[in-house]
Parts: C-alpha cells; structure tokens; sequence
C-alpha cells in the first residue's frame, strides 16, 4: 500500500525542480485584489487549524501577500461544509483549502457528494506521520510486545482512542488490526489534544496520535512512543525527551507490524481557475516553506516534508484517494448507497 | 512559599509600561467582541494572534489573555440588556439579569453581573496559582464515565424547577436535544436527521438557537406591548456601582458555591456553560427566595456568572498544565503557545517559569483592569435602554443577523434565527419553557458523545458508572438533585402530619 | 406558525389561546414523527458496542410525540373557559407583523445585496415607517451603523461577512 509513497519519493527531486521552474515563470502575471479566504475543514485548535493560523501568521508577518489572508473554520460535518463550499466557489481564485483525510474519508463515509476532483490541487505541504503510543507506566516497550499483550488479553479488551469515526485514526487502527490479527475497541474522541490526555490518564490503552498532538506528554515521560507508521524513521535528531529524538522511534516495521499511513496536509482551491492563479499560490507556499518559522514547525510536529506541486501532487492524491477507497471498504466504512 | 517568590517575579515581568497599555487595549477589544454575538472570545483572538508575532511571547499572551477577559465581561452586556447572550455561558445570567433590566434596574444587574465575574475569576486565579500541580492530575481522573456524570449532574441540578406544565417542559426539552442530535454523529460518522439537506450538516448551532429564541423573540415581545422596551425608564444613576456593591456581601455562601463549582467545572473540563447552569440551578434550590427567581433576583445574576468565569479561568489551568483546551478560546491559546515556540504541557511550569507566572500574574493585573474599565462604563451601557424603541429595534435586528451568521458563515443561518424568533414567541406566549431546551441543546451533544464513549469502554455495561468513588459520587449526587424536590414534599408532608 | 388563524370563538378578539395551542402542539406531533423516521433508518437498537446512532434520537422523538399528544389532549377536552384566552389581539398581531414582516424581507434583503446595505435601509425605513422620524435621520443612522459594522468586521477583525448574491460593494472592491 506505499507504492505510491515510494513513487512520490522518486519524483521528488523532480519535483523541486518543477517548483523552480514555476516560481522563475512570470509569477507576477496575478495577484489577490481582496482578502484571501483560508478554509479549514476542521475545528480549532487543531493540527490543520494550527497549520493553517502559521501560515497566516507567517504571511502577515514576512508580508508575502499583498492582500489578507483570512482563515475560516468550517468543520461541519466532519469537514464537508468545508469542502462543499470550495466545491460550490468555481472560479473563484480567492478561496484556498487545507485539507486533511477527511477529503476522501468524509464523502466516502457519509456519502456526501463532493471529491478531490472537484477541486484544483495546489501543493502538498508535508505528510503528517502517526505514532503508536502508549501509557509509559505500562510495560511495553516495543510495539512488538504491546501486540502481543493485545493478542493475549483476548478481542475489545484493549482499548485503542482516536479522533472522530471513520477518520484517519480508525482506519489505521483497523488496518493494526488486519496486520497483527487482533481486534481493539475504538473509542472516538473530538480531538487529538483530548485523545492524548486521556491515555495519560490510563483511560485508554493505546493511541495513534500525530506527534504534534502527543509530543508534549512525551517528552514529560508521560507516554511512549512505541513505533511510527511509515516506511522511513522520522529524519529529526535532535533530541526531544532527555533521552530520545524523532528519529529514535523505529517503523512500525522494522517492530513487525508491516502498516503504514500518512496524512496529507496540502492545499486546494476551487476549479475553474487560471494557471497564472494557480502559480501564484505555488510561488506563495514556495516562499511559505522558506521561512525559518516554518522549518522549527516541521521539525516541532516531526512532519515528513514531501512537498508536490502540478501533475504530480494530483497524482498521488488520485493514489491516495484510491488507497484510502480500499482501506474503508476492507473496513466497512463505506456509506451504504 | 515558593509561589508567592515565583508570583512577584511574575509581577515584575508583567508590569511594565508597555504590558500594561497592552493590558488596557486587549481588555477594551475583549469587551467590544464581547457584546458583538457571534465574535466571541476564540474569533477575536484567532484574528488577533497574527498582529501579536512580533511581540515577545510574554507580552503577546497578555494581551491575548485580555482580550480574553474583556470578552468573558462583555458576554454578560448583551444578556442583561436585550435578553440577547453572546457566549454559551451567558444565557443563565439572562433568566434573571433580563428581568432586573427591565424593572429599571440595569445598572445594578451589570454591576452585580461584572462584580461577580471579577469574584470568579480571582478565585480561580489564586486557585490555579497555589494548587496548580495537584489540579492537573484531578483533571486525568476524567474519563468519558465521569465526563457523562458531571453532564448528568448538570441536568439534574436544573430539572424539576420549572413552574411550566410537565409536560411542556418535556416536548422543550425534547426539542433541544433533538436538535442537537442533528448532523454528524461522533461516534459512528454517520449523518443524522438531516433528511438529505446538507446545509444541515453543520447542525444547529447554539448561538443561532439563542439569538434566535431570545433576542428576536423578545422583540416580537416587545412590539405586541407596543414599541417599547421597559427598562427606558432606567435613571441614570453614577453611584450605582457603590449601591450595588453595597447589597453584595450579603450573598457571600452563593458566591462561594459557585465559584466552587466554576472552579471544577473548568478544571475537569465541563466547561463554563454547565458550570453557569450547574450553579444557577443549586442557586435555586438553595436559596431561601429561590421561588422568586427568573423575576430578577440578584442572587439569580451572581450564581451563573461566578461561576462560569471561575470555570473559564481554570480552563487555562488544564491548557497550559495539559495541553487540553477547557474552552474554544483556550483552544486558540494553545495554538498561539505553539507558534512562539512554547510547548504546553507538564513541563511548561518547568521550563518556560518567566513565561507561565508573567501570564498567572497578568491574570490578576488583568482582571482588576478588566473591572475598573466594565465598572466605569456601567452608566454609559444602560443608557443604551434610553434609546428610542424604533431606533434600538432595527439594531438589535442587525447585530442578530451578523451575529446568527458570523458563527458558520451560513445565510441559511440567518433564516434559522428568524424561524427561532417565531418559535421563541409562540413558545413564550405558550408556556414552553426556553431553558430546558438551551441547556439540551448545549449539552445534549457532548452528554450523548460521553455516554456512548463511555459504552464502548465497557461494553455495554451500565455498571461503568458506579464503578470508582469519583464518578459514582457524582452520579450519587446527581440522582440526588433529582430526587430532591420529592423529598422537600415528602419532609413536609411527614412535618404536617407529625403536627 | 403563530400566526396560524382561523379562530371561531373570539374572531372579533383575536387568535384564541386554544387554536394556537392546537397548531404548535401539531407541529411539534410533526417534528417528533419526523425524528422517529430518521432514527429508524439510523438503526434505534442497542448494539454490542452501545446504543446505535438512532438509539437516543428514537426515543426524544417518541417523547416529543406523547408530550405533544398530552398537551393536544389536554387543550382540547380542557374547559371551555380555557378556549376562550385569547392567544393575541388581531391589534396587537398587526404590531408584532409589522416589526416580523420587515425583518423577513431584509433577511431576503441580506439574501441578495449583502448584510451592509440590508442593514442600512432596513434600519431607515424601520425608523422612517415605525419610528415617524424624518428620512434624512433615518438614513445617517441606518447608514452610520452600516459603516461602522463595515469599518469593524471588513477593515478591522478581517471577518469577511456576507455581501449579498448580486454584490452592490463589489463597485467599491469587496
């Protein structure tokens, strides 16, 4: 299931070079005459909502744009208000959207008719990892022997905690599942930040929370990362717990369980628009992803920062749309028709 | 007395020139999203987080945490006025802060309403200074068991009290957790009663419901008595502030009470919403003139707003100690911490000692300012009553249209509130009590997430809710509440026959 | 709703008590139903896991129906001095139409010219039509707190708000 990932890999120095070559065309050809609407498909507080206010902050701060950019929250229905929205905007080149998997779990989970295509892609920021966490007075120390203990204490005894139903962290706790042949008991929660606390208050067992969510109980010795859940290790070295960094945490496969899941974090906007906008934005998020505040961001939340602009962003979202197609059929997630 | 050393270092970093201006204006803005519905506390502070990237992060959350404060008192402007609650936790001060306005007294209800704000919030704020660590680790006995208990409570404290026909009261309350059962459902993704309506998605949002139900109700209202409203013949009266603060003393056991409640309710985190309504219905059953409330008692106006600015204050407690937001607004904080490099979390109090008690001490700075600048303005706000009927109405009209669409920025938002004012009327005229149906509709969701939460963690087993001393204390003393006014029956019956 | 009429005891006074009393109790009989139909189809058993999503709404739709039925009930086999209330004068209606029709037709208004000039001509003519004020003080208040509402979420908190399915400010540049 990570062909695509590998392929997205191979085309990346390609990729950059592409990036170049859209910034040295003539990027001035237009420019915002109002404030730019910046929608986010989520509520506040969390990891696309933060994403997002930085780079406003970032925008406003180092002037990048003439005009305002102006985040806007429309989390309704798990995000489809959102993207019904943008949808709806065609033509439109002052409206953006951050998306996250809810671009493909949300209209394959509810039926609500909306789809990437709908949309003109724009760039992908970065992929955001997910780590496997566990209370750190329990004694697992490796994913291994926590599966193990799963295994054994026999099905729904376990309780794994996420956010939202048929979201990104139930999909991956099913496909645990699949691959280590035991069953938790998913228990949704509204968000990342509650997620976190309450497996530190042992009301949960385990969790597969973005490592910006968890890394500040992390690093108070309060959970433990136990493996993350991509082909690579996270390239950060610096340590972050006094004795750990990123890059410590082995895949989830080289621990044995062979799953892997990344989420988008990219940009979209409504199609219809002309090349010359589309440049714009690609030549804005070139020069967002420059910033030294952008950089101590990823290095913070442990992102992998693949970055896809044009004809190969759309293809790995058309890769990831259909690899998250299967994962939800294999589920059960699909909205009855 | 390590805290007491920490707090004046603390001092001595918030209390430059600069801070202090940052204070006044964050508190000033604070006020003005206040009163404008639908701008809350979390809106203004996302707008404003940009501006303050070019501060250094202590001065920065001052300001922000000001704004913060200036909208918690300006919440209450609105509800005392025009029946009109800009924040989920305002809408328990209108039950008697309306009346009093009406009855010529809004300047005492304001000043109570803001006096007893401060009082919360100081509670809490010496609270979270002294007791911090300890807090933080009651807040992780809360799992969805104790989470769905502290609902319960919440209900049970304010149920039973109504004066309305039972069955009325039912059907309203009924209606409120329908409607918050509309769109997505959290636990199984599925969407609910939406009929194949997507604008209906994003649910019925509280705000409209109440903006809806209350303000433009009480216009319709207020044209059937003929254009006017009756607090014009309000005096404008400069010592008002003195008089008021002179009656307060006297309710110190329900101050103390709700700022209890406040307390733990923002520290679990329920929230400052249940806490308001938490402590206005204890309030009633307390209190020895608890018949008499809903018709402008100021014991009424102090319960709710003690205590939801005592919870929204401890609310940065688990944020900063946790990183869980106890509130929206909270929730944007943290995003702010993050951006400035600040990790929130245990080891924050560790780590960033400047940072954290330069905040705690602006916390105290702030909300004094906070009161002096809300007091100061008390005669200026309710001669906002004095304005004509024919000028304020179409106003009021105005800010309820942006306010009902600022909140998803929806139009059909707008015809939601409209539709909400018909209902508000008819149900008024009608005996259909409105607040059961707010509070279902603010609670109904959450309470319902938890009890389901707490359903997938033990299978199906209802024992889960008695099963350690702290959520079956708080369920024990919810059946409690319940019971409570049978067994007031009961004791008189037995007292009438013993005679 | 409320304006439902057709009252035949007390025509000369207004919607009677009982009549208004009847119609809400229908409508919400209505929405109950309403809310048991779709918790069905959600499925209203109690899963291995819990209740299902229909679970709760099954039941606060069947409460909202008996608590209606009861009310229906009880109006109509109530006592006879009970009809006879009158829910509100045909006077006193004509009072609360004339503040809710203007604000239905500026919601319409806001609909398709945006909330600032809605806003600004519903205030002026509210004042000019209900308030007996001149038109020239009509309009700098209406257009005066349109400004300010303007200067405040468009210039200043950036809270872009809704301007209207034919935008008359796009002449100006938003």
């Amino acid at each position: 299931m990570n062909i695509q990932r590998a392929l997205a890999r191979g085309i990346l120095p390609l990729v950059a070079a592409f990036g170049l070559v859209s910034v040295a065309a003539p990027a001035a050809a237009w420019e915002p005459t109002k404030p730019v609407e910046f929608i986010i498909p989520a509520g506040t507080g969390g990891g696309a909502d933060q994403m997002a206010r930085l780079i406003q902050g970032i925008v406003a701060k180092h002037n990048l744009m003439k005009q305002a950019l102006i985040p806007v929250n429309k989390s309704g229905g798990a995000g489809a208000e959102g993207f019904l929205e943008v949808k709806a905007a065609k033509g439109d080149p002052h409206k953006i959207i951050i998306t996250l998997s809810n671009l493909f779990t949300t209209p394959m989970a509810t039926g609500v008719p909306f789809n990437w295509k709908d949309l003109t892609p724009v760039a992908m920021l970065s992929l955001d990892n997910f780590v496997l966490w566990v209370n750190a007075e329990d004694p697992y120390k490796s994913a291994k022997e926590f599966l193990d203990a799963v295994k054994k204490g026999g099905p729904n005894t376990f309780k794994m905690g996420g956010t939202g139903a048929k979201q990104e962290d139930q999909i991956l706790t099913v496909a645990i599942e699949k691959a280590a042949g035991v069953k938790f008991t998913y228990i949704p929660f509204k968000g990342g930040g509650a997620v976190a606390t309450q497996l530190v208050g042992k009301h949960i067992n385990a969790t597969v929370n973005n490592p910006i969510e968890a890394v500040a109980q992390w690093r108070a010795g309060k959970l433990r990362a136990l493996c993350v859940f991509d082909d690579e290790r996270m390239p950060y070295k610096t340590k972050v717990t006094d004795t750990q960094s990123w890059y410590d945490v082995p895949t989830c496969k080289e621990a044995g369980v062979s799953t892997e899941y990344v989420m988008l974090r990219g940009i979209f906007m409504p199609a219809g628009v002309s090349p010359d906008v589309v440049s714009f934005y690609v030549d804005l998020f070139n020069k967002v992803r420059a910033t030294p505040e952008w950089k101590k961001f990823m290095e913070e939340g442990a992102f992998n920062q693949t970055y896809l602009t044009g004809k190969p962003y759309a293809d790995w979202v058309g890769k990831a749309e259909a690899l998250h197609y299967d994962l939800m059929k294999e589920a059960g997630f699909l909205a009855k028709p | 007395m390590e805290e007491i050393n920490a707090l004046f270092h603390g001092f001595s970093v918030a209390l430059t020139p600069f801070n202090l201006l940052l204070m006044f204006i964050g508190v000033t803005l604070g006020v003005l999203i206040g009163v404008l519905p639908g701008l809350g506390g979390a809106n203004g502070i996302a707008i404003l987080l940009p501006l303050t990237f070019t501060m250094p992060p202590t001065s920065a959350v001052i300001m922000l945490s000001c704004i913060y404060w200036g909208a918690l008192f300006g919440g209450a402007i609105t509800s005392i006025l025009f029946n009109i609650p800009g924040e989920p936790w305002s809408v328990a001060t209108t039950f008697d802060g309306y009346p009093m306005a009406q009855q010529g007294k809004a300047g005492e209800a304001l000043t109570t309403a803001f006096t007893s704000s401060f009082v919360g919030a100081f509670f809490a704020i010496v609270m979270i200074t002294f007791l911090a660590p300890l807090v933080a680790k009651f807040a992780l006995q809360f799992g969805p068991p104790e989470f769905f208990a502290v609902f319960f409570l919440t209900f049970c404290s304010f149920i039973g009290m109504g004066k309305e026909p039972p069955f009325k009261i039912l059907v309203a309350m009924m209606l409120g957790f329908a409607l918050a059962a509309v769109g997505i459902d959290t636990v199984t993704g599925q969407l609910r009663l939406i009929f194949g309506w997507h604008e209906l998605m994003r649910g019925f949002d509280f705000l409209i419901a109440v903006i809806g139900l209350f303000g433009i109700g009480e216009i319709l209202l207020s044209m059937e008595e003929g254009l006017s409203f009756s607090g014009r013949t309000a005096k404008i009266n400069t010592r008002i502030v003195i008089e008021t603060w002179k009656k307060l003393p006297k309710y110190w056991m329900t101050s103390l009470r709700s700022c209890i409640i406040g307390c733990w309710m923002g520290i679990t985190p329920g929230g400052a919403t249940p806490a308001s309504f938490m402590s206005y219905g204890i309030a009633k059953r307390m209190s020895p003139d608890g018949a008499k409330f809903g018709t402008g008692m100021a014991e009424g106006v102090i319960a709710p707003e003690t205590a939801a600015h005592a919870a929204g204050t401890a609310a940065l407690l688990p944020m900063l100690s946790l990183g869980i937001p106890g509130s929206p607004t909270a929730a944007v904080l943290l995003g702010g911490l993050l951006i400035w490099g600040l990790q929130p979390g245990p080891l924050l109090f560790v780590e960033q000692k400047d940072f954290v008690w330069g905040l705690i001490a602006s916390m105290y700075l702030g909300n004094i300012a906070g009161l002096i600048i809300v007091l100061t303005c008390v005669p200026l706000f309710a001669a906002i009553l004095r304005v004509p009927f024919s000028i304020i109405a179409p106003v009021i009209v105005v800010i309820c249209a942006i306010g009902a669409y600022t909140v998803h920025n929806a139009m059909l938002d707008i015809w939601l509130m409209l539709l909400f004012g018909v209902m508000g009327y008819a149900f008024k005229k009608l005996s259909y009590p409105l607040a059961p149906l707010v509070l279902a509709l603010v609670l109904g969701d959450q309470a319902e997430g938890a009890f389901r939460q707490a359903m997938l963690m033990s299978q199906g087993d209802m024992r889960i809710f008695f099963s350690n001393w702290l959520v079956g204390s708080i369920m024990g003393l919810g059946l409690l509440m319940l019971v409570w006014p049978v067994m007031g029956k009961l004791m008189t019956q037995l007292r009438k026959s013993a005679a | 709703m409320t304006e439902k009429q057709g009252s035949d005891e007390g025509a000369s006074a207004g919607v009677s008590m009982r009549s208004a009393e009847v119609v809400v109790a229908l409508f919400m009989l209505a929405l109950g139903a309403l809310v048991i139909f779709d918790s069905v189809r959600l499925g209203w058993g109690w899963g291995a896991e819990g209740p299902e999503a229909g679970y709760f709404p099954f039941y606060i739709g069947a409460m909202i129906c008996v608590g209606s039925l009861v009310t229906l009930f009880q109006v109509l086999l109530g006592s006879q001095s009970k009809g006879h209330k009158v829910f509100v004068e045909w006077s006193a209606l004509r009072l609360v139409l004339q503040v809710l029709l203007p604000a239905a037709v500026y919601v319409l208004g806001i609909q398709l010219i945006g909330i600032y000039v809605a806003s600004a001509a519903y205030i002026a003519v509210f004042m000019v039509w209900l308030g007996k004020y001149g038109w020239t003080r009509g309009i700098i208040v209406g257009v005066g707190v349109s400004a300010v509402t303007f200067a405040m979420f468009e210039i200043w908190f950036q809270v872009p708000l809704f301007k209207g399915e034919f935008n008359p400010l796009s002449l100006i540049g938003y």
